[in-house]
């Protein structure tokens, strides 16, 4: 067929993008970023019941500069959204986020002045995580979708290829205030 | 270090109290919107009810027939304790006779005493409990501000928590300041531990703590307009939506008093 047929054992074949996918997703180092009650949950995670060193993600990094992913685990103040945006800032690229619970995702139960309706006001998310708080198993199971991402994310111009589609399937997205229908 | 009389008894004390009714505004009959100044006399003793500084209706939930919460109906007037008269029983004398001439009123309630005192005489009362040995409260382990929008000229008040570990004894100050005018002496030189504790009262009530060495915001933003724990101060919030569905923000759905 092709170069395979040629090749001796042990020797496998794949892409760049794949390698560089797998790479990525199997050394997430998290930013230790707790903001309230999602922080316990997300401490529990990464002990030894729930074991997120099972993902190679047991090292929750203290200096954003060493690390890649930084789970918001908590409703985002006013006062803290500065400071959150800074630490996103100090982290080197790839970096990824993910809104974990209902109040960072879109301010749930504190609809008032004093906290940042979403944390996707200040930076970019990649994966919204619900509940309050979410259980340690769903927040495995949002990393492990995110890990999902990050293998199949292309590289160089396929990668910007994406990003303006998805930026423009986003401009073109139906409002949820337009849509009818049951609220489910 | 000995008190100044040799009979006072050490140690902790049981709390005095008093019946109920007649300390707490919450068990007054109803229909008493307003409350006139009069002299009661119950049990022997005689206590002044003050006159009520506002009407609360309702518990949660919208005025009308959208409230869920069964309290909808529910009419308070908005009463403070009365004031107390001598004896007060216990080391409740002690404590005041230490202070005379400088209090306004004294209100026991529950069992626990406060002292009203006049903002010009804050520092010398603050100075009279941490330094005199019959008195020896050494540690003010918070300020708290409390805002009656209706209390017109005492809109603000600071609420000093005091406990003498010597004598294990807890007393409460209250000063009031006009919303006009919210200017309360600081007490950091004699409480150093109270610093914070004003800083934060001033970022949420907006009382002034004159004295203060850098009195700044603590908790919100430093450029934060207003002080939200006061009770014009917005809730805030955006209407939510989904699919057509809108529901407004919780200060409109619900009375927060």
């Amino acid at each position: 067929m092709g170069i395979e047929e040629k090749l001796p054992s042990g020797v496998l074949l794949t892409t760049v993008e794949g390698v560089a996918g797998y790479m990525r997703k199997a050394s997430f180092w998290p930013a230790t970023f707790g903001l309230a009650c999602c922080a316990i949950e997300m401490m529990t995670t990464g002990g030894p019941k729930y074991d997120l060193a099972r993902f190679g993600m047991e090292v929750f990094r203290a200096s954003p500069r060493q690390a890649d992913l930084m789970i918001v685990a908590g409703r985002v103040s006013q006062k803290m959204a500065p400071v959150l945006r800074q630490i996103y800032d100090q982290m080197p690229d790839p970096k990824f986020v993910l809104a974990m619970g209902v109040c960072a995702s879109s301010g749930g139960m504190f609809n008032n002045y004093a906290i940042v309706q979403g944390v996707d006001h200040v930076v970019p998310v990649d994966m919204y995580l619900p509940g309050c708080p979410p259980r340690p198993e769903m927040l495995i199971d949002a990393i492990l979708k995110l890990h999902d991402q990050v293998q199949h994310a292309k590289l160089g111009k396929n990668r910007l290829d994406e990003i303006v589609e998805a930026e423009a399937t986003a401009l073109n997205a139906l409002p949820t205030s337009e849509m009818r229908g049951m609220l489910r | 270090m000995t008190p100044t009389e040799p009979t006072e008894p050490q140690g902790p004390q049981p709390a005095v109290e008093k019946p109920a009714v007649r300390q707490s505004p919450e068990n007054l009959p109803p229909g008493k919107d307003v409350v006139a100044p009069s002299s009661t006399t119950e049990g022997g003793e005689t206590t002044i009810e003050q006159p009520a500084v506002g009407v609360r209706t309702g518990m949660f939930g919208v005025p009308d027939t959208g409230d869920t919460s069964g309290y909808g109906g529910l009419v308070k007037p908005v009463v403070f304790p009365g004031a107390a008269q001598r004896p007060y029983g216990g080391w409740f004398d002690l404590v005041a006779d230490g202070l005379d001439g400088l209090i306004e009123k004294v209100v026991i309630h529950r069992g626990e005493i406060t002292f009203h005192v006049h903002r010009d005489h804050l520092l010398e009362v603050a100075g009279k409990l941490r330094d005199d040995p019959a008195l020896r409260f050494e540690f003010c382990s918070g300020v708290s501000g409390v805002h009656y929008p209706e209390d017109t000229g005492r809109e603000l008040h600071a609420v000093y928590h005091l406990l003498s570990m010597t004598f294990n004894r807890r007393i409460r100050l209250e000063v009031s300041c006009p919303d006009a005018d919210p200017h309360i002496p600081s007490i950091v030189a004699a409480y150093p531990t109270s610093d914070w504790h004003e800083r934060e009262t001033f970022d949420f009530f907006g009382i002034i703590f004159d004295g203060h060495p850098a009195l700044t915001r603590i908790q919100m933003p430093d450029d934060w307009p207003g002080h939200p724990q006061r009770k014009d101060y917005p809730l805030g919030g955006i209407p939510v939506e989904y699919k057509g569905g809108t529901i407004p923000p919780p200060d409109q759905r619900r009375s927060y008093n």
